[in-house]
């Protein structure tokens, strides 16, 4: 069965700038890109839960998450996503096993230790397993960052510019096995990122956000033509 | 020279001890509602709970007395249960102390709590923790060490309350003073060396104590 697409329109208020959005996002990767203060970060919030728009509906196929008309928000952490947050947000009084195997409470002991440790195998960080994250290179933290958002199955991933702080082939790298990982899991992927580069690299569709409204969408080479990176 | 009873020291630690975990866990539950923004009259409720700090001790002690005493609601409804009256009992001593230790311990508390970074409170939320599991596994082990350090300084000023303790409890607790009361009562008896001996063994307990506290709290800031 094919994964469903997720769907938004969201209307919010943030101090200034005022964001009235409508997404369409189907399983692959769409990079949202735009200045500073444009307003994207924001809208991942309002996807995840983590912030209540003053109007809109957020739907990932026929489960409504959000619907301020009728009253409907679910809560969070029934919304079975991952969110990569833009500095990571790691537990830093827990392991790298410990972050991981935090979104899985519901496996015993044993069993959540075991595929905790197979996720962080997967992101080429199991010797980390028994590291708190203080003692991680910016790419390390990264990799724990991913393992820890897929360990509950997610049905939609939110990254906000999780490469910032890497080097151009540690980008690389992690683009490479951000794609890998949509492919197998089959489920929209929204990444925000400032760079044209990451966005040509990864993007199945690109949303270009300006003072909280879209400007442009489309494929990559459609919309990243005349994209000038802020 | 006579030799030194211990008995209100002991009385005053094992109160002191009580009124802590009395005063941490009422205190952790008001911090965590103060740090939450929405909270309607946060800055009443949040100067209500500090008034002890700037009360005279014996106007806290009678505030209690008025609330505690024997033909207050309160008061009648633990005689009622316990069979005996707080004024005047162990349990006076301690809701004595507690009192005047509450301010600070939700102070330190909330320091400890509004400490934790909130995207550590959103990352664990969206990883499928409710509420109460996020203060349990995020919130409180981050915060310890600001809960450490309200142990101590209400352990601390409950070891040395003197005027609201007098108020609500008297001056003797099952036959014997607590610690501050010994000193004050051997001072009018002219007995320096009682003084001296009681007031060297309190300042020891409490240097001790906060030393050990401050060793603790850098440690956990260390990871």
């Amino acid at each position: 069965m094919a994964s469903p697409s997720l769907v938004a329109a969201i209307r919010l208020i943030r101090g200034e700038l005022a964001i009235d959005v409508e997404l369409e996002c189907p399983p692959g990767i769409t990079c949202m890109m735009g200045p500073s203060g444009a307003g994207k970060s924001s809208i991942l919030a309002v996807i995840a839960g983590l912030v209540v728009p003053d109007a809109g509906r957020v739907a990932l196929g026929d489960d409504v998450w959000l619907d301020r008309a009728r009253g409907v928000a679910v809560p969070v952490h029934d919304r079975r996503l991952a969110y990569v947050l833009q500095g990571l947000a790691l537990f830093p009084h827990l392991s790298a096993l410990g972050n991981v195997a935090y979104g899985m409470p519901e496996l015993g002991k044993p069993e959540r230790r075991a595929r905790a440790q197979a996720l962080l195998d997967r992101m080429g960080v199991g010797h980390l397993a028994g590291r708190r994250p203080r003692t991680f290179s910016g790419g390390e933290a990264q990799r724990v960052a991913l393992a820890r958002a897929l360990a509950r199955a997610p049905r939609l991933m939110l990254l906000d510019e999780p490469f910032s702080a890497l080097d151009r082939a540690l980008r690389a790298q992690l683009a490479a096995l951000i794609r890998e990982l949509v492919a197998e899991l089959g489920v929209p992927l929204i990444h925000v990122t400032h760079s044209v580069a990451e966005a040509r690299l990864l993007a199945d569709q690109v949303v270009q956000i300006e003072r909280g409204k879209v400007v442009g969408r489309g494929t990559a080479a459609e919309v990243l033509a005349n994209f000038v990176e802020g | 020279m006579r030799s030194i009873d211990w008995g209100p020291l002991w009385l005053s630690l094992q109160v002191a001890t009580l009124s802590t975990i009395l005063t941490l866990t009422a205190g952790t539950g008001l911090a965590l509602l103060l740090a939450w923004r929405k909270l309607p009259a946060r800055n009443l409720i949040d100067a209500v709970i500090s008034a002890p700090l700037v009360l005279p001790p014996t106007v806290l002690g009678y505030y209690l007395l008025v609330a505690l005493g024997r033909n207050s609601v309160l008061g009648r409804g633990w005689e009622a249960l316990f069979g005996q009256p707080i004024v005047f009992t162990f349990a006076g001593a301690v809701i004595a102390a507690a009192a005047g230790s509450l301010p600070l311990v939700v102070r330190s508390v909330r320091l400890g709590v509004e400490s934790v970074e909130p995207d550590l409170l959103a990352a664990a939320r969206t990883l499928g923790a409710r509420p109460a599991r996020v203060i349990a596994t995020v919130v409180l082990p981050l915060a310890a060490p600001g809960l450490i350090a309200g142990a101590m300084l209400g352990f601390a000023r409950a070891l040395g309350d003197y005027g609201a303790t007098q108020m609500l409890a008297g001056t003797r607790i099952d036959g014997s003073p607590t610690a501050s009361i010994f000193v004050m009562d051997q001072l009018l008896a002219d007995n320096e060396d009682q003084v001296f001996a009681m007031s060297l063994a309190t300042t020891i307990t409490g240097v001790t104590l906060l030393y050990f506290a401050n060793r603790l709290t850098h440690r956990l800031r260390r990871g």
